[in-house]
């Protein structure tokens, strides 16, 4: 059962009514969804939670929406693997990769947008939409096609055909819009003001974003409840790593593990990093960038949460780190090659981070991490086609031997 | 009367334009700060104006001209 007691201006602490609502009227501030953590630690337990569904539900006390078994797309619950050539190649003892690139439609915004999606269906809403270069148009597609929804996805006119086919596929109603990113943005909050839908990261945001705090959870329960010392995540809004965070403390306030020490550690590219670059500089305000990166999942350069992502490493004692972007597809291909995991940008871009944040001794040998890979390489193959370098050889037992034999002098 | 939210960041300690006084003097927009946070000089502001659209157009055009930065006020809603 959920166990919401509000919506609530993160800046002003006005209460707002469980509705349709994410700005603050009064001064323009986020809203988030307020939880009656006591009734939640009553309701708990760690076998509750283990004989839960193999999704994100199973932490349905601690989300804002009931579980509906008929809507369910199975987002979470993915592998926690420990890892061990990558650990190996990075000098960690105890390193984990939380393994989200193969949540149902390939990435983490399958959590959040399942979570958006059953609170809209409760909220009265039959369509649900959302703006995207990718990850979030396939999630919403797939998550509506699933739970019975209308679906308007809105993607940037220059998207790569291969990028679109993934949300396609689902048959939402897509719509290419022509102009810079900046009128993209424009024009998509001025038709999420105008029509009765379920814009997923506009007015059910607060619902949406608390889908993240799955991500926190179930790596405290895979770790056998217990918080990592580091974890170290990719951010693009910086809602994600926020809510890591705030899902670990809520698990701590209700006990199911004991104190929560975690460092956070956000990790961007430098085409799009201005939460990293306010944290290099040591200041609380973001200066929003226009983004050019080959991480395109990650491109945000006006960051809803950059300020909250900051709180968040000051709080945890955590940091934020840069990948350059010739490092990003290097941080693909080591993943790939040590641990058989294939992931997109931000994964390259995580990957990168957790190797600088190693070099630099802010991880220690001995210290136990967290990694979150949180979108698969499938959908953006462009970043690394210089992999495909076959050896071409005559349908004869001979050529094979001489290629081989080259190949082995090489 | 069309109303706009935005969020004006100011990184530059130079820019000495009193920028919120002259937009409502010289383009007839009434502005409204809604939450701020600037520390010698360096900082945001969340502002609502309301106004013609050309007038808003207009002031806003000025207010990036010397060198304050403009954004919606809250955040990008394209995501990944
Ligand atoms: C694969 C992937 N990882 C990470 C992120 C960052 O999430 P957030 O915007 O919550 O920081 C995104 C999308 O924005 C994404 O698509
Ligand atoms: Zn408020």
């Amino acid at each position: 059962m959920s166990h919401v007691l509000s919506l609530r201006c993160k800046e002003c602490s006005r209460e707002y009514p469980v509705e349709a609502l994410n700005v603050c009227d009064f001064c323009f501030g986020p809203l988030e969804v307020v939880y009656d953590l006591q009734a939640i630690a009553k309701s708990t337990s760690r076998e509750k939670i283990a004989s839960g569904p193999n999704s994100l539900w199973r932490y349905a006390d601690f989300l804002p929406a009931e579980y509906n078994p008929a809507i369910d797309i199975n987002a979470g619950f993915t592998p926690l693997i420990r890892s061990r050539g990558l650990a190996e190649r990075l000098g960690l003892d105890e390193l984990w990769i939380k393994n989200d690139s193969v949540n149902p439609s390939y990435s983490f915004k399958d959590r959040v947008v399942a979570v958006a999606a059953a609170k809209a269906l409760e909220l009265g809403f039959d369509t649900i939409a959302c703006a995207s270069t990718g990850n979030l148009a396939c999630a919403v597609a797939a998550v509506a096609a699933r739970s019975g929804m209308k679906s308007y996805v809105f993607i940037p006119s220059n998207l790569e055909a291969g990028k679109i086919l993934g949300a396609a596929i689902y048959n939402p109603t897509m719509v290419a819009i022509d102009g810079s990113y900046d009128d993209v943005n424009r024009l998509c909050s001025e038709i999420a003001d105008s029509y009765p839908w379920a814009f997923v990261n506009i007015n059910v945001r607060p619902f949406y974003a608390d889908g993240s705090k799955t991500l926190g959870y179930e790596v405290a329960e895979q770790l056998g409840w217990r918080a990592p010392d580091h974890a170290v995540a990719p951010s693009a809004s910086g809602a994600m790593f926020t809510k890591i965070y705030q899902g670990l403390k809520e698990f701590e306030a209700t006990g199911l593990i004991s104190h929560v020490h975690t460092k956070m550690h956000s990790a961007q590219a430098r085409g799009c990093s201005p939460i990293a670059s306010a944290y290099e500089e040591g200041r609380f305000v973001i200066r929003p960038v226009k983004p050019s990166s080959l991480a395109t999942s990650l491109a945000i350069g006006n960051p809803a949460d950059g300020y909250y992502a900051l709180k968040v490493i000051e709080a945890s004692g955590g940091s934020a780190v840069i990948a350059e972007e010739n490092e990003i597809a290097d941080g693909v291909k080591l993943l790939a090659e040590t641990e058989g995991i294939f992931t997109e940008g931000a994964g390259g871009v995580a990957i990168t981070g957790l190797k600088h944040l190693v070099e630099t001794g802010k991880i220690k040998r001995d210290e136990s991490v967290v990694v979150y890979i949180t979108g698969n390489g499938l959908k953006t193959t462009e970043l690394v086609a210089d992999v495909v370098n076959p050896v071409l050889i005559e349908p004869n037992v001979e050529a094979f031997e001489a290629a081989m034999a080259a190949r082995a002098a090489k | 009367m069309p109303i706009e939210k935005v969020r004006l960041t100011f990184l530059d300690r130079l820019i000495k334009e009193p920028v919120i006084y002259r937009v409502g003097r010289d383009f007839k927009v009434e502005t409204n700060i809604r939450r701020a946070d600037i520390q010698e000089g360096i900082g945001w502001v969340i502002l609502e104006l309301e106004g013609e659209q050309k007038s808003i157009d207009d002031a806003l055009e000025w207010v990036r001209s010397v060198g304050v930065r403009v954004d919606p006020a809250v955040g990008d809603v394209v995501e990944g």
